[in-house]
Formats: structure tokens, sequence, C-alpha cells
């Protein structure tokens, strides 16, 4: 491969892998920290996108809108409607025990998807919206759009980590992490436990709204099947469960060294012979599944592991 | 009243049994190891796969060739249980989730590299079905599978209260601790747990393939409502999780039957949503489900 290629094909990786990122960190803030368990990643995620694709496309007859919005406001959109769709999902859910909420996300994640699915007029159905914008796409074009989108990305990643990183450290993130490691006792010291899952929840579920956002304007073009409910979830577990969960920074190492992976099987892949090519990914699914597992046996605390800020005794 | 008997509760039994075997064993594996094994749908899809590659070599009747998937899916099952979730036992019990998550995966991997993606069929051509009392049309698939789920429900109860093992089983999952001090040997108990609720599982999936044909996101589409069987049931209660999925089969098909006016009163293409609002209603509402099962 060329070096241009070369460089490209990185650049390509460290997009995705940014959008990736945020949804980790999103992950981070509900599992890592406030202890809730959301098996629908993907379910917020296709809302996210799509919110955004039909505030920033032009005006069609296949599809509610578009609105033909600058960009911020699509990612705007994806944050409020998914923060919402999360509102009205925790108010019902998060007062789940653990492996209950686990079933119900799955639950909401496949009702979301049922929804894109079959409202055609809100969504074009199966066919999927076309023409979702990219931020300064009429200034540059070809692999240079890249670039500049790479810059938008991580732009988004690094103020989602600050976001995370104040949250983590303020009273209202000791208070969760408190929940966390013990409902009872946070109860019992006056916290309203319910309420602090609620705000957590739907945090998350808004930063998951923005990767959404981020990965419709990435692939100018959306159908149910690039939010192929298991991957993105999926992936997104793994990567947190070896980033370190519970630190913002794991989480973000987390999701490049995993994706990096995840991409370098690939190449791999492809130099098997060619009646196995198209069975590479089912091969890559299995090999994440067992890392998934090594993860959780042998390195449970991640790459870079949880360390409560110190208490200030002033 | 003839359409409704023949289209929505004739098929909405049978893919209660479906969900009714499944959620056996989700319900006891829950009650016993305390973690929900969200790798059931795909242990059911290894044993369909299992009884399809038999068919491929004995070309006799699906049923006959049962014993091959169930054999496969025990073996499946008391591996993982043995390599991925043995290991976590002594953590918070969300690991173990995570890690059935990760063996969902893995089966269905699996799945898809040994038996390629696409759909496969058991038998092909047509089946007329049987006409009885020349008004019910039945399909003789159908007839099958809601008869022999009788007869393993039967067989369960009597082996639940009349065994020795049963009653551990039972014992094990209502009172852990008592259990323990009375002597009952745990782990025999959740290997026995591990080979029920794959036997059940393999039958399930065979008769969802038969019933459709075999796919490798077969069971994992089947696992809400199979969750949502077994809390409705009860945590813990192996008969509850069959009532539990009879009524959600049924509930799921007539829901789109024309109750109000001529349209459907849930449109068919969200009827994989009912199985979820049962669910939710009854873990906000009643979280022991209808027999009394275990509270989390």
């Amino acid at each position: 491969m060329e070096l241009t290629g070369l460089i490209f094909y990185i650049v390509s990786i460290l997009i995705a892998g940014g959008i990736y990122a945020v949804l980790c960190l999103a992950l981070n803030v509900q599992w890592g920290m406030g202890g809730l368990f959301n098996a629908g990643i993907a379910g917020f995620f296709a809302v996210g996108a799509y919110a955004s694709a039909i505030v920033t496309t032009a005006v069609s007859s296949k599809h509610l809108g578009g609105f033909g919005l600058p960009i911020p406001f699509g990612l705007a959109a994806a944050m409020i409607v998914a923060g919402i769709t999360g509102w009205v999902v925790a108010k019902i859910c998060v007062r789940l025990k653990s492996d209950y909420l686990a079933m119900a996300s799955v639950g909401i994640a496949e009702i979301l998807r049922l929804v894109i699915v079959n409202e055609s007029w809100l969504t074009n159905g199966s066919l999927g919206i076309a023409g979702v914008p990219r931020p300064f796409g009429n200034l540059v074009q070809g692999r240079e759009a890249d670039l500049v989108y790479l810059a938008v990305v991580w732009a988004c990643v690094i103020g989602v980590y600050i976001l995370c990183q104040r949250l983590y450290v303020s009273p209202w993130g000791r208070t969760l992490r408190a929940i966390r490691d013990n409902e009872d006792s946070a109860r019992a010291a006056g916290k309203d436990v319910d309420w602090f899952r609620l705000q957590t929840f739907v945090i998350g579920c808004a930063i998951m709204g923005l990767a959404g956002g981020l990965s419709a304007h990435y692939f100018k073009f959306l159908s149910p099947s690039a939010t192929e409910p298991l991957l993105v979830t999926f992936l997104v577990w793994v990567m947190l469960m070896a980033g370190g969960s519970g630190n913002n920074k794991g989480a973000i190492v987390g999701a490049i060294v995993i994706w990096f992976i995840w991409s370098a099987t690939e190449i791999f892949t492809s130099q098997l012979p060619p009646e196995w090519i198209t069975r590479s990914s089912y091969i890559r699914m299995l090999l994440v599944g067992l890392l998934l597992q090594f993860v959780l046996q042998k390195f449970r605390s991640g790459l870079i592991p949880e360390k409560s800020p110190k208490i200030r005794s002033d | 009243m003839i359409d409704f008997i023949n289209l929505y509760l004739v098929p909405g039994l049978t893919i209660g049994s479906v969900y009714a075997l499944g959620a056996v064993g989700i319900s006891m594996i829950f009650g016993i190891l305390r973690f929900a094994h969200f790798a059931h749908g795909d242990l059911m899809t290894i044993g369909g796969y299992g009884v399809l590659t038999a068919v491929w070599f004995i070309p006799i009747h699906p049923l006959l060739l049962l014993p091959f998937g169930i054999a496969l899916a025990i073996v499946s099952a008391l591996a993982v249980d043995q390599f991925f979730y043995k290991p976590l036992r002594k953590l918070p019990t969300i690991y173990t989730v995570i890690a059935s998550f990760g063996v969902a995966l893995i089966f269905r991997s699996l799945a898809q590299l040994f038996w390629n993606s696409g759909n496969q069929v058991f038998t092909s051509g047509v089946r007329m079905p049987v006409v009885l009392f020349d008004t019910f049309r039945i399909s003789e698939l159908h007839m099958q599978v809601i008869s022999l789920t009788l007869v393993i429900a039967i067989a369960l109860h009597f082996f639940l209260t009349r065994s020795k093992l049963g009653r551990a089983m039972r014992a094990v999952s209502d009172e852990p601790e008592l259990a323990a001090v009375a002597g009952l040997d745990t782990e025999k108990v959740v290997r026995w747990t591990w080979v029920i609720g794959a036997s059940m599982a393999a039958i399930a999936g065979v008769f969802a393939g038969m019933d459709t044909s075999m796919h490798p996101n077969l069971g994992w589409n089947l696992l809400l409502a199979m969750f949502a069987a077994a809390v409705l049931g009860g945590i813990g209660k192996p008969m509850g999780a069959i009532a539990g999925g009879l009524i959600i089969g049924i509930a799921e098909e007539t829901a789109t039957f024309t109750w109000f006016s001529d349209e459907p009163f849930i449109s068919p293409s969200y009827k994989s949503a009912v199985a979820f609002f049962i669910m939710v209603a009854l873990l906000l509402f009643r979280p022991q489900g209808l027999f009394k099962g275990r509270l989390l």
C-alpha cells in the first residue's frame, strides 16, 4: 500500500474510532459511573443518527423533513431526541435491578429498530436516508474532507471527555459512585437514588445520540442496517471493559485499541483463501466474543483502571 | 371465530410452546445460578442446527433426530459454563450477564461459520393442514409441537416433584444457603440445570426452525419473548415459565387480531413489542410473576 493510501486508511479508522470513543464515554457514564446496564446502545445511537439526518438533509418527500438546517443543529437535535427517548425509557425502567434492566434495554433497542424499519413516513424505512451533509462539505472535497471530519469528530470526543471528567469529579459523580457501590447506604445518606439514575441514563443516552449523529454525517447515508444492533452495542461493551470501566481516559483508550484490533483483523482475514473471505466477519465476531471472555476473567479492571479522585481536606 | 382459532390461537399456542421450552431454561438458570442468560436464544439456534445437520445425513423426520440437537446443545452449554461462567461465579452476577452476552455472539458466529448465514429448511415441500370436524385446519407440525410440549411439561413436572434430583434443584432455587447446609451437591445441581435447560432449548430451536426456517439469528430474535415468559411465570418456577410462554405466545398472536375494527389491533410488524410491554409492566407491578417466583 502506498503511503497516502495508508495514511487515509488510518484516518478512516481514527474517525470511526472517535465515534466509538464517544459511545464508550457515554456507556462509561451509565455503567462505569452509574452501574446501569444498558444493552440497547444501538437503539439510542440510531435515534441520534436519524434525528441529525432528518434535521440537516434537504427537503424530501420520502421521509420526515428534511429541514435543511446547519449541522450543529442536527447534532443538538440528535442529543435532545436521544435524551428524551432515554428519559422515557429511564422513567419506566430505571428502578429495575441490573439483570432486569439489561433485559428491558435489549427490548428497547428492538422496539426502536422496529419503529425505524416500519415507520417509513419518518425514516424512509429500509431504503434509508441519502444525502446527509458533511460539515464544511462545500469547502473541501475528496480525501481532504476526511481530514476535516477527523478534526470535527475528535473535537467532539475531547468535548465529551471534558464533560464526563467534570461529571466524574463533581459531587454529583461522587454520589453516583456511592449509589453504584452501595445503593442502600447512599439511600440512607438521603440521596434520591432513582433521580440520580434517571439523570445518568439521560446524559448517557444523549451522548450516544451525538455519536449516532456523527456517524450519519460521516457516512452521508443512513439505513437501518447501519445500526446493526449487535455490532455497535457489543463492541462498545468490549471497548469499555477492556479500557477500564469507570475511567474516562480508559474508555477512550479502550475504544481506540479495540477498534484498531477489529480493523487489523480485517487486514488479516482478507489474506484468507477466497472461500473463507465471506465468512471472515464471523471469524472476527468470534474473536471479539472470546476477547471479551478473556478481559472479564483476567483483565477486569482494564487498561487504565478506575482511580477515585482524592478527597480534598480543606 | 373459526378464523380466530385457526389463524391466531393455534399459531399462538405453537410459538408459545417454543417460548415455553426456552423460558424453562432461562427461569431455572436465573433461579439457580442467579443471572439472566443472554445466550439462551443462541443455544436454541445451536440445537436447531444440530438436528438440521443430522437430517442431511439421515433423511428421516427431523423430530426423530432431536437427540442429536439435544446432545450438541448440552455439550455446548456445559462447555461455556465450565470455561466462561464458572470462573466468574464469585463476582457480582452482572459480570456473568456480560459474559453470556459474549457467549451469545460466540454461538452465533459459530453458527454462521459452520452452517452459513442464509435460511435453511428442514424439509421442503408444502404440507396440507389437517382438517378436523370440517372446521379446524391445523398443520401437522403445529399439532406435533403443541402435543410434544405438553408431554415435556408433564414429564418435567414429575421430575421436579418426584425425583430426588428435581427436588434438590427446587431447593437450591428457593433457599440456596439452606440447601447447601442440608448437604446438597450444588455443582451437580448446576450441571443438571444446564442439561435440562439446554435440552429444552434445543427442542425449542428445532420447533422454531421447522415452523419457519433455520437461520443464525433465529434464537436471538426469540430471546426477549422468552425472558418475558420467564418473568411472567416467576423466576425459578419452571412450570410457571411454561405457562408464561404459552400466554406470551397467545398474546402476541391474538394482539394482531381484528378485535375492535377491521384493522388489526396491533400491526403485525410490531408483534414482538407485545412481549416487551408485558415484561416491563410485570417487572414494575408484579415482579414475582404469576407463580410467586424469586425476586432479585
